[in-house]
Formats: structure tokens, sequence, C-alpha cells
């Protein structure tokens, strides 16, 4: 697992800012963590090990129970997503049509497995369970483009339309 | 007291109300396995070994979570019963690694003891993954995942207990697993060493790391010198590896048994615990009269200085500059003992055996090297010996009683009592009320006796009063420092032992099931030991006795001396709490 993440840890202080709101907030809660959790993902985008750090120390629980809920929900997520996020659909009719091969090919293209980043954080690669397009399977997302009936070999070009 | 009337298989039972179906069935003789549950520390309810049939109730239910109820009837005996148990059995073994032949807790392991009682499959499901790393970065523990069974238990340890929480139950589905945030080394932590995730373990997941084989070299090794020593709490709980009731003392046989291991010499440590205090006891006499940083912590306990250092590094002035009892007697032996005998430090092989595993991390401090010579070579725990002992083929319990060697044999009942909580500051207290003055006859301090977490007490002495304060477990060393940093907590002296009830309870004691500590309070039993040997002794005060008038006329001239603080006292390093800070 590569958390502790390649890219540096790049918060402003509005979102440090944002974040010892939240603390304030759910520091007394019972069973404040998780939603605290939650609203700093949606500040960072992501949940690097120094805002882990700030929550565990303003909410005064271990950072190992931190890490504990971080890790246990896939909704979270330790690495941060790149400017462009691709999803590749692992639902039945996109796998029975091989969808595995095509997120092969997105993470032989960009040199990270699946839920990783690239180091210039261009690209975030992502699997996703059915997005309703089971006429086009297999299907790959790029943010908010919907690529179907995908071959491997095209997934390159599709990939470099984006850093043009 | 209110009670209630249940029925246990049929048989009718009283129990004082709030207890469980789990404790109401031990009132009627009928034992329910559990493997999560561990009394006071881990009742989760999450194994489901200890299921039973309760008349009424849906499904079966957890026995250490239930509650038993007035006219309530469990069944823990049968068919449905007998086939969960089982069935959870075989689901647990089909991810445990099953080195069980040369595993260091075959015998001892409660997932095993079960799996045969239920004959258990271990083939029935296919395994996952065996494969998950040994994370063994640390001088004192190795943890096997392969072997994990995921109780909980070492987490409880370290978080409830402890207050510590280094570890923890991470990521989800076949990938879970306990470890360290960020799958971080343990030895990247601020894990203090203590080992109660250790004995807390019922299966062999959690082990020390172990220095057998280094002692066997350095025994077989002609050029080499190997001296013993046994901490305080050893002899009251060497026995335990052999069969013995817990709280025997096994002193006479621990001495012969480690004899005939084939070392130059056994020693006992109770010898610097008595040198420990009067440099202690002197230490705090001048904080108090000159003004130093007070309250002073002791720090004899290498978990709970670890502790301090990660968690309160501005503190650390207010901890004594003493070395613990057991690098003591190494710093003895490789100055005193070595120039007395003509012996070039480097000779010696120095053995401490200790209930502990937070002391194979002391004996790597680098602050306490001299011509990077570190006082002991190697910290055996009480386990390690009792498998050295069983190696060589010895019948323990067929030994006869003898004598630790000449000249570091005769220690005080105050140096005993060390290996318990409150023995130490006890022990400070009889030598620091006779020095404050010298008609104070007062011996016995029994307000900080007993295993609770916190005591507190206040003693004037010669016109001085002073407020003391003992912790054992390191959640309540944590309440007592918040206390004080509050200024809701005012005291000159303060006992701080990481194991809850002391040294007695260490991490490298022998580990007892949970079926025994459920059930048994093994912390007032061992200490019993301790506190009788002390109350046999003439020889009750530190400085009385006659090893330490040796030591300093011969060579540490007076407590607190220049000589003193070379070979005795310490510096203390402050750390992160993460090494990724």
């Amino acid at each position: 697992m590569t958390e502790k993440s390649v890219i540096p840890f790049q918060g402003t202080p509005e979102q440090e800012a944002q974040l010892k709101e939240v603390i304030a907030r759910y520091h007394d809660q019972p069973g404040g963590l998780m939603p605290a959790l939650q609203e700093a993902q949606g500040i960072y985008g992501y949940l690097p090990v120094e805002v882990q750090r700030m929550i565990a120390d303003g909410m005064n629980v271990s950072l190992s129970e931190v890490f504990g809920v971080a890790t246990f929900y896939s909704q979270f997520s330790l690495t941060p997503k790149g400017k462009h996020r691709i999803s590749v659909c692992l639902g039945t009719a996109c796998y029975v049509k091989g969808s595995d091969k095509i997120l092969e090919a997105v993470e032989e293209k960009l040199g990270i497995k699946s839920g990783e980043c690239t180091p210039d954080g261009m690209f975030s690669i992502d699997s996703c369970r059915c997005v309703g397009a089971c006429g086009l399977a297999p299907v790959m997302l790029v943010d908010d483009d919907v690529y179907g009936k995908l071959k491997p070999e095209q997934v390159a070009a599709i990939i470099d339309s984006y850093t043009e | 007291m209110e009670m209630i009337h249940l029925k246990i298989n049929g048989i009718p039972v009283e129990v004082p109300a709030g207890s469980t179906v789990l404790e109401a069935a031990k009132a009627a003789n009928v034992d329910i396995p559990t493997l999560c549950y561990l009394k006071d520390i881990n009742c989760i309810g999450a194994c489901r070994i200890c299921v039973v049939e309760i008349t009424g109730a849906r499904g079966l239910v957890a026995a250490c979570t239930h509650p038993a109820s007035e006219g309530m009837e469990v069944f823990t005996n049968t068919p449905k019963v007998r086939k969960s148990r089982k069935t959870t059995l075989e689901l647990l073994l089909s991810n445990h690694k099953k080195k069980c032949l040369s595993c260091v807790r075959a015998n001892n392991c409660e997932l095993q003891k079960l799996s045969v009682a239920y004959g258990a499959d271990e083939d029935r499901f296919m395994p996952e993954d065996m494969n998950k790393p040994v994370d063994a970065s640390t001088p004192y523990l190795v943890r096997d995942n392969n072997k994990c069974i995921q109780c909980m238990r070492c987490v409880a340890a370290c978080r409830n207990v402890q207050g510590v929480s280094v570890i923890g139950s991470i990521r989800r589905g076949f990938n879970v697993h306990i470890g360290s945030p960020f799958d971080v080394p343990l030895a990247e932590t601020s894990c203090v060493g203590c080992g109660q995730c250790i004995v807390a373990c019922p299966v062999g997941a959690l082990t020390e790391k172990s220095n057998e084989q280094k002692v066997w070299d350095a025994i077989s090794d002609p050029s080499k010198k190997v001296i013993f020593f046994t901490a305080p709490s050893v002899r009251a709980t060497l026995g335990e590896e052999f069969g013995e009731p817990v709280g025997t003392n096994v002193e006479g046989k621990m001495v012969s048994a480690i004899r005939r291991l084939g070392p130059d010499h056994v020693f006992n440590m109770d010898v610097t615990a008595d040198l420990t205090i009067v440099e202690e006891a002197n230490e705090l006499i001048e904080r108090i009269q000159n003004g130093g940083k007070l309250p002073m912590f002791t720090s004899c306990c290498p978990g709970w200085v670890k502790f301090l250092e990660h968690n309160y590094p501005e503190l650390l002035p207010n901890l004594s500059s003493c070395k613990s009892p057991q690098q003591m007697f190494g710093a003895v032996l490789k100055s005193y003992y070595a120039q007395k005998n003509n012996i070039d430090p480097k000779d010696l092989f120095v053995v401490s055996v200790i209930p502990c595993t937070a002391k194979k991390f002391e004996v790597t401090r680098k602050e306490q090297m001299r011509n990077d010579i570190a006082d002991v070579d190697v910290a055996l725990t009480t386990r390690e010996l009792g498998r050295m002992i069983r190696e060589a083929g010895i019948d323990f319990s067929a030994l006869p009683d003898e004598k630790f060697d000449d000249p570091f044999e005769t220690a005080s009942g105050a140096g005993a009592i060390f290996g318990a909580t409150g023995g130490v500051m006890e022990a400070a207290l009889r030598t620091a009320a006779v020095k404050l003055d010298g008609k104070c006859d007062a011996l016995e301090f029994t307000e900080v006796r007993g295993t609770k977490g916190i005591k507190e007490a206040s003693y004037t002495v010669g016109g001085v009063t002073v407020r003391v304060a003992v912790a054992s477990g390191l959640a309540n060393a944590r309440e007592i420092i918040e206390g004080i940093r509050k200024g809701e907590r005012d005291y000159q002296f303060v006992e701080i032992m990481a194991c809850p009830g002391g040294c007695i309870n260490g991490g490298g004691q022998p580990v007892q099931s949970d079926s025994v500590r459920n059930f048994v309070d093994l912390k007032t039993l061992r200490a019993k030991a301790l506190y009788d040997a002390d109350s046999d002794m003439e020889l009750r005060r530190s400085h009385e006795s006659p090893v330490m008038d040796l030591l300093y006329k011969d060579f540490f001239e007076t407590p607190g001396s220049h000589k003193c603080h070379e070979y005795l006292h310490t510096t203390y390093v402050e750390r992160s709490k993460y090494s990724f800070e």
C-alpha cells in the first residue's frame, strides 16, 4: 500500500481553519470520528497522514483508532485524487466483457495501481461497480466523460488526450 | 447485594445481579470457553466461542456479555452449541498458521486447547493468505499476524489498559489485521514495550524477541564469564511455568535451576533494588531540601520511562536520574566487580532475568552505555528462563533450594517488594523516613499497597510532609500526569509502574490463559508472595543492607557521589510519537 503519498501534502491555512471548526464541532460527540473524517475528506479531497494526525490530536483519540476507521470504510481515500479521475467499471456486465483488461491497460499506461495517483497529480485510478451503461460495456469514465465498448489498445490514446 | 436466581444446565445457582451468564455458569461449576473475552480488559462478544442457548432467546447468545437474569434457563452443552463452537474454531483455524509443533505457545495456546476439546478439523476450510509480514522491528517483541485470530485482546490492553494505543484493527475484509497506523513497523511508533499485549494474546501471534540462543552461546564460550541475576518478582512467578500454584515463591529452586544451566554466578537483583532506593531516597531528599524539580517520578520501570519520553518529554526533568535496578546491577558488575576481580568488562556476559519486555529495550539504550559497552548484555523474560530450564532437561519441582552467590546474595525486604505496585514507594519511604528522622521506626506503609490503579498518601517525617502517589497501568499514569499538569494533583514523589499491578504482572511473566485470568486475581496472589518474603525478613530497610556498606565503602563513596552519577545515574531522550513526524 502506498498510503504515505508520494505527492506532498499541500493543505492551505484556509483548509486547516475549516478542519479545526469540524474538530471543534465533533470533539465531544460520541461516534463523532466518522462524520469528522467525512467532512475532512470533503475539505481536502482525501485523508493524508497530516489530516489524520490533526484529527487524532484534536479529538483526543489515538492515530491507530483514526487509521482503523479510515481504512475500514471504502469511501475514505488515503491518497489524493488526480486532476483527472479515471474510473473503470468492474460491474458484472463490464467484467464479463473484459474490463479487467481495461483496468490493467490504464495501470500500465500510468505506472500506478488502482486507488493511487500519479506523482505529477494529473491522474488517479479507481474502479467502480456499474455506472448504468451496461449496453456500452466495458465502460471507463474520465472525469464526466464516458468511454464505452472499449478495447485495451484504445486506452493510451484516450489518456493522452487529457494531457494535451 | 441484590441476588438473582437462574439455572445453568438445570443446576440452580444464585449470583449477584449484574453478573454475566459466563460468571453465573462459573458459580455452577460449569466452564464456558472464551477467546476474545478477558476480564476487565476486553469484553466485546466478538468471537462467538462462548455461545449458549437460553430458553426464549432468539438464536445463540454470547455468554461473556449477556447479563444473567432472574429465572433464566441457560444451556451450555447442547448439540447446537457444540456445533457452533466447532465451526467457529474451524473458521479461525482456516486462517491460522498452524506451526504448532515448535510454537512457543504450544500447550499454552487457547485456540489449540479448544480445538482439541471440540475436535475441530483444521483442514476443513482452505486458508486465504498465510504470508502476512512478521514485525520483528523492536528488540523486545515479534508479531506474526499469520497466527493472529483477531480477538482484539492486545488492542484492548494497549488502548484501554495502557492508553498507549499504537496498534489497532486496520483495513477491511481479508486484509484486516492488527497493526500500527500506516502499517509502520512497531519500532517507529511510541510503543513502550510493556508487553501487556503479549500476555493478553491467546495464541502465538505475539511473543517476546527471544534471546535464549545468545545466552546458550555465551555459556559455552570459555572466554566469557557469564553472570545471571534475577529481578525481585521472578521468584514469585517462575513456578507457574512448571505447574506450581499462582503465588508460589520458588526463589531457592530458581537459583539452583539457573546454576544448572551453567553460568559462572547467580546473583540477587534485589541488591541493586536496595542500591536504587539508597540513591533515589537521597535524590528525593535533596530535591525537597534544595528546591529541585518536584514531584519526582520513579525511574525503575523502563516502559514508564519510554512512555514519558514519547508523551510528556517536558516532564523528563521530574524523572529520577537513577538507572533501574537492572542497569545498576550491570554497571556494578562491569565496574566495581570487574575491577575487584581483575576481569576485563568485555569478557563479562551479564544476563538479567526480568518479568519485563521493556527491559530488552532498556539494555540497548546508548545513553546508558560506557565506552559502547552495555551494562547488561541480555535481558531474559521469566518465560525465556522457563524454556531454557525445560530445554536443559531440569526437573524443576525436584530441585533443592539453593542460595544466591556472594557477594550479591543478601538484600532487604524492601528490595523484594520492588516487584509489586507501591513497593518501590514503600521501600523508598522506609529509607527516606530514617534519613529525615533518625528515630523514625515506620516500616510498613500499607496505604500504598494493593492492586488499585491509583493510590495516594501523605506522610510527615522529621517535620517534612511528603505527599505521594502510586500508579500502575499507563492509563492511570496518564491520569496522574494530566492531574498534575492541570494543578488538580500535587505530590512530591510519584511511583509509576507501566504494568497493572507492577512487575508481578509484567509483560515478560508466564502467560496465564483467559480461563485462569477471568476468575483468579493473579496480581494479588503474586504480590502476596513478595510481601510475605519481606515480612519474614530481619533486614527490611535498603540502606541497612551490609552489601550497601560494602559497595559504598569499596567503590561508590557516598550516595549521590560523583562516582555514583558516573555509573548509576543516567539521562533521558526526548522522543516523538511517530517516526514520520
